[in-house]
């Protein structure tokens, strides 16, 4: 009884079946991580080194990013992020003369997503900084490198080994902080899910397909962190 | 045979303190001391953010909230008992799946192994919707089950959101205290066999509390976490504070107002929560002052 209540060809690629959709879907969610994670390292570097090198006033103020960001609720956040950031540029074009803008979802998905994971990724790349010998970082200071060039030079690859497990961690929660954007209406792989069992009232099969995409994500995922991790530590001695 | 296996299983598993510093990346576990509130830089902060609290009451629209008052803190009570119930189930789920990867039979912990790699391998939004969309839609076709006393209950969202946020819980929190049991030093467990203690009182007084210390600044993480994905079931419309907020944003048509006031109403209860679990890991007598 139970084989007969399954209708495979309703995961058919083509158009009677949804398949594509959910694949479609899924695309989407892997450009908004993608994006998303990207545009939180880029503020995460900034805030890890702005709370360890900046001055007071900076430090705090990025004391209050990370401090508000892991105490409210991602879907608070998205909410707010998603109006604000639209709300705010669209007057701001309006102020420059170029009437509303249409701002993509996929772009304002990036955003609110990067938002959030800088925050996160600030705290795992200060700790990963702290983790370095301060030794190597006068050492380099002592060479007269500039603040930059040793950013680039020692900080940043010798702190790599230490942040990995916690920037892959991220990554895992990124890839899953997508389906939040289901809630303002992206189409991205759990909203499409749901339409599509919505449409279909096969909810079951909808939902647990869309789990198993979900799931061979993070596995991909895991066994590419795996083999980057291997070479990132293969400085390190055996332990 | 028995304290073999115990022996090897510490070295082996104790690799979690990298899963422990993205917990402190992603919830709130500390707060600030109100010393170093006074320095100069601080005060003149502290200046321009009641002048920005001031011009938000000032300039933004408040006039709903006595209306709605009331709805807000029925709404916080839910989400508080959400939170509450569903942390203290998960954690009675999670100790025994715990236990079994640590000291079960391979037919008992790869199941459990294999559960809190699904459940953090998938989205909760996603679970949360494949429990109340997927087995709601099931449940009415058999008729045992709409005859049955639980029926009531079951045309209900609340419980599907209850057992949703149970089970991420108790996968996530089942890793933690997988890490938590192995890592209890194993000269205790041996000391209290040789003591005569039976299993389980072996269990109940040495290897439980001393895992549940262990355990206790992730499980502070966790509960944060745990708070901040109960807003999701108001997506299967339960009434918790995000959704009195939503159906206030309807009503109103404001845009910012009710989502500041749900965003500082999430850090009150997150810094209540941390408050909380520091007052209760101060009260653990520790050797390391």
């Amino acid at each position: 009884m139970a084989a007969d209540m399954i209708n495979w060809s309703l995961l058919a690629l083509e158009p009677p079946g949804w398949g594509g959709v959910l694949l479609a879907g899924l695309m989407n969610s892997i450009k908004i991580a993608l994006g998303g994670y990207s545009l939180g390292l880029v503020l995460g570097t900034g805030g890890a080194f702005g709370k360890l090198y900046g001055g007071p006033v900076l430090r705090d103020l990025m004391e209050v990013y990370t401090t508000v960001v892991r105490a409210v609720p991602e879907l608070v956040l998205i909410l707010l992020l998603y109006y604000a950031g639209t709300d705010l540029l669209n007057r701001v074009s309006a102020a420059l003369g170029y009437g509303s803008v249409d701002i993509s979802g996929l772009a304002a998905g990036i955003f609110v997503i990067g938002v959030v994971q800088g925050a996160y990724s600030t705290e795992v790349l200060r700790g990963a900084i702290l983790a370095v010998p301060a030794g190597q970082i006068e050492a380099a200071r002592a060479f007269g490198m500039s603040p930059l060039m040793i950013m680039r030079r020692v900080t940043l690859p010798a702190m790599l080994p230490h942040a990995l497990p916690g920037l892959s961690n991220l990554w895992l929660i990124c890839t899953k902080d997508t389906a939040l954007l289901a809630v303002v209406g992206f189409s991205e792989l759990t909203l499409v899910t749901r339409q599509a069992a919505g449409t279909t009232k096969a909810y079951m099969l909808f939902f647990c397909a869309a789990g198993v995409l979900y799931l061979l994500l993070t596995l991909v995922s895991s066994l590419i962190i795996r083999v980057i991790e291997a070479r990132a530590r293969r400085g390190w001695a055996a332990r | 045979m028995k304290g073999e296996r115990g022996a090897s299983a510490p070295e082996a598993r104790v690799t979690l303190p990298p899963e422990e510093s993205t917990l402190d990346a992603t919830a709130l576990t500390s707060l600030p001391r109100g010393r170093a509130l006074l320095e100069p830089h601080r005060i003149a902060l502290m200046a321009v953010a009641a002048g920005i609290v001031f011009c938000a009451a000032w300039f933004m629209r408040w006039d709903w909230l006595p209306q709605y008052a009331g709805a807000i803190a029925s709404g916080v009570g839910v989400t508080l008992l959400m939170l509450v119930s569903t942390s203290l189930l998960g954690f009675f789920f999670a100790v025994p799946i715990a236990l079994v990867q640590v000291t079960g039979p391979w037919w008992l912990s790869l199941p459990a192994q294999g559960f809190c790699t699904v459940i953090r391998g998938t989205p909760l939004l996603l679970q949360l919707w494949l429990l109340y969309y997927g087995l709601g839609s099931l449940f009415p076709q058999f008729p045992e089950i709409r005859q049955s006393f639980l029926w009531p209950y079951l045309r209900e969202a609340w419980p599907y959101g209850v057992a949703a946020l149970t089970l991420s819980f108790a996968a996530y929190e089942g890793e933690v205290m997988r890490g938590a049991f192995a890592g209890v030093p194993r000269g205790e467990l041996e000391a209290a066999r040789a003591y005569g203690m039976s299993r389980w009182k072996l269990f109940w007084r040495i290897w439980l509390p001393r895992a549940v210390h262990r355990a206790l600044p992730t499980l502070n993480g966790e509960t944060v976490l745990q708070l901040k994905a109960t807003p999701l079931v108001a997506t299967i419309t339960v009434i918790d504070v995000y959704a009195v907020i939503s159906k206030i944003r309807q009503v109103t048509y404001l845009t910012y107002e009710p989502l500041l006031l749900l965003a500082l109403i999430y850090l009150i209860l997150t810094a209540l929560l941390v408050a909380a679990f520091r007052y209760f890991e101060k009260r653990i007598p520790t050797r390391s002052a």
